[in-house]
């Protein structure tokens, strides 16, 4: 199938009025968990994702896309009117666009960050539509080696630029690999880890630690403090939220260099939107004229993370929907949601299922209009939900992840399972122990089992067909690379210093 | 000083966790003649996870301090979350919840009693309305 007559499929699905519907509420909400600082979108991802299983899965799959890249829109109004990243994204955003707000600019920044995204956000889908059908026939040629070594690069990539620690990322995917490994061997039906316990012999479901680990691992790290922080106001009246002719001409290499960039990071597994908006700031910063005024209210560097962070959404859906490797916590929460649904992301998924496929390329383009709609004129409204008292949300996050968890399994052990996933999340989050590597751990490690133990079978018990098939060497070879580069980098440092000393 | 860093006692709660992992598989094949027993992939993770945890021990000594204020909420909180749950396995979710909620909005965050209670009484309505009878999907 080409791309017009696929796309023009998707958008006979994405038109569908409940689809519209979906669409709606899925950015509507993300918007909303955006804005809010401390629920993100893995965390409300992962709570819907039970209640999804009574809907459509084009509807699912298009709510839930909704919520990631809306969240990004939804994530800027509280950097910039509150100094508080919204989401973690949207952390580079708080060092222009709160400058700005504080002198009276926060309608510009506001208005900005919306366009930046659409533009960026936009290009990000088409980047999407572009990239993935062909990325997926070319993948057609891996086998069980090739996946081995896909799926240990991607958790290198996640390891690597997860948290300021190396060694604390490692052992929170290999606590995720050995989460995986709980219950019933598939090859032999040897029980593993799951001492004695029968509910432990079919594993433990993804939902349960994604729903303990983010949302209440987060809750418990919101309620550490009582007071809340107060927020700038946001002026009233599209007027005073569209930016200047002279700031759309001052964002012009900004909507490019976001868009290009973001995309680019979001292909990468486990580099991130964080990562692509602190690269776009920075090639913003670079090159400007006036750089040594970055930080004091540039509205330039408002548009090019807020771009980049969102383009950045249409990059990581490319190895999720066609290589079936999550680069992030979120995409593989989505990846446990097609999973749910029945379907099996890889090579084959867009061949196999054009309808979604397409009808969620589609449904983005809808939905980054939809929410430039909403985050222009609406975003005094938006704003009032930093007014929500934490007294209110908090109970009402907890109550959504203890039904969420019951809905999957009907069983009150789960519950208990929760509890215990929640205090981990918690205590994670306070010894700095990146979450996403652990999640994706969780997520990759039964396949990663399956993919090594059935070349191992091919090749009759040799290692060496992991390094015999040139692309699995090199995917191999170019995972230990950046496992090996920061202890590389530390050697060298402490090289230095020694040197150093010695003069 | 070195004792007491948060990185050496994580890391040696990992290493514990990387010896269970070693010392369990040794009850499973690690090479069968079908290929790779149930033991092969977990005790490599497992060996991999004492190395890593104990090099987080050794290294410990200069790891980052963590900020403890606030860590006493969170656990009370954590703790309220456990006890509701276990008070819904007994009286069920509506009371169970009622109860977590109030505790939170009185306690937590100090807000007054009657205002606690209708809090906890509307959240378990709205809970109630929109799963229960809403989308039919079964409450604890």
């Amino acid at each position: 199938m080409d791309i017009a007559s696929g796309l023009l499929q998707g958008f006979a699905v994405a038109l569908q009025p409940t689809n519209v519907l979906w669409c709606f509420v899925g950015v509507f909400l993300g918007t909303i968990v955006g804005i809010m600082p401390g629920l993100g979108p893995p965390a409300t991802i992962a709570m819907l994702l039970p209640l999804t299983a009574l809907m459509n899965p084009a509807g699912a799959m298009i709510m839930l896309a909704g919520i990631y890249y809306g969240a990004k829109y939804g994530g800027s109004t509280t950097s910039i009117l509150l100094n508080v990243p919204g989401e973690s994204a949207s952390v580079v955003t708080c060092l222009d666009g709160y400058q700005l707000a504080r002198k009276g600019r926060a309608g510009a920044a506001l208005g900005i960050a919306a366009i930046a995204s659409f533009i960026a956000g936009t290009v990000g889908v088409l980047g999407l539509m572009l990239v993935a059908p062909p990325l997926a026939r070319l993948a057609l040629a891996f086998s069980s080696p090739e996946y081995f070594g896909l799926m240990a690069l991607g958790l290198a990539m996640v390891v690597l630029l997860a948290g300021r620690s190396l060694v604390k990322a490692l052992l929170a995917m290999l606590v995720g690999l050995w989460i995986a490994g709980i219950g019933t061997d598939p090859f032999s039906t040897t029980s593993r880890f799951t001492f004695g316990r029968m509910e432990l012999l079919s594993g433990i479901d993804f939902v349960v630690v994604a729903i303990g680990v983010f949302a209440l691992g987060e809750v418990l790290a919101n309620m550490e403090a009582r007071d809340e922080p107060k927020a700038l106001p946001v002026p009233k009246g599209l007027r005073n939220l569209l930016p200047t002719a002279q700031d759309l001409r001052d964002c012009r290499f900004a909507f490019v260099n976001g868009s290009v960039i973001g995309f680019l990071i979001g292909v990468l597994p486990g580099a991130g939107s964080t990562i692509a908006s602190f690269i776009s700031y920075g090639v913003e910063k670079a090159f400007s004229r006036r750089r040594d005024q970055f930080g004091t209210g540039v509205i330039e560097g408002v548009a090019a993370p807020e771009g980049a962070n969102n383009s950045e959404t249409g990059g990581a859906l490319v190895p999720l929907l066609t290589l079936g490797i999550p680069g992030s916590g979120t995409t593989a929460i989505l990846l446990a949601a097609l999973v749910l649904w029945g379907f099996k992301p890889g090579p084959l998924f867009i061949a196999e299922n054009p309808q979604l496929f397409w009808g969620l390329v589609a449904s983005m383009y809808i939905g980054n209009v939809i929410l430039l709609i909403l985050n222009l004129p609406l975003v005094p409204l938006f704003a009032q939900v930093l007014r929500a008292p934490a007294y209110a949300l908090y109970p009402a996050i907890i109550g959504l992840s203890i039904v969420g968890v019951y809905t999957v399994s009907g069983s009150l052990f789960d519950l208990a399972l929760l509890a215990a996933f929640g205090l981990l999340g918690y205590v994670m989050r306070k010894l700095d122990y990146p979450s996403a590597p652990l999640i994706l751990g969780l997520v990759l490690g039964g396949a990663m089992e399956r993919a090594l133990r059935q070349s191992l079978m091919m090749s009759e018990g040799s290692l060496s067909i992991l390094v015999s098939r040139p692309l699995a060497a090199a995917m191999l070879s170019f995972a230990l690379l950046i496992l090996l580069i920061p202890l590389v980098a530390r050697l060298n440092a402490w090289r230095l210093r020694v040197m150093e000393e010695e003069k | 000083m070195f004792r007491r860093s948060p990185d050496f006692w994580s890391g040696l709660a990992l290493v514990l966790l990387g010896v269970y992992i070693v010392t369990a598989t040794s009850g499973w094949d690690y090479l069968s003649p079908e290929g790779p027993g149930p033991a092969f992939f977990p005790r490599w993770y497992g060996i991999a996870m004492i190395v890593l945890a104990a090099a987080l021990m050794v290294g410990s000594a200069k790891g980052a301090t963590v900020e403890w204020r606030g860590t006493g909420r969170a656990l009370g909180a954590w703790a309220a979350i456990a006890a509701g749950l276990l008070l819904m396995k007994l009286v069920g979710f509506a009371l169970g919840f009622a109860v977590l909620t109030y505790f939170i909005v009185a306690v937590m965050y100090r807000r007054p009693p009657l205002q606690s209670a209708l809090m906890a009484g509307g959240m378990v309505a709205t809970f109630y309305l929109i799963f229960t009878l809403a989308l039919g999907v079964p409450l604890p």
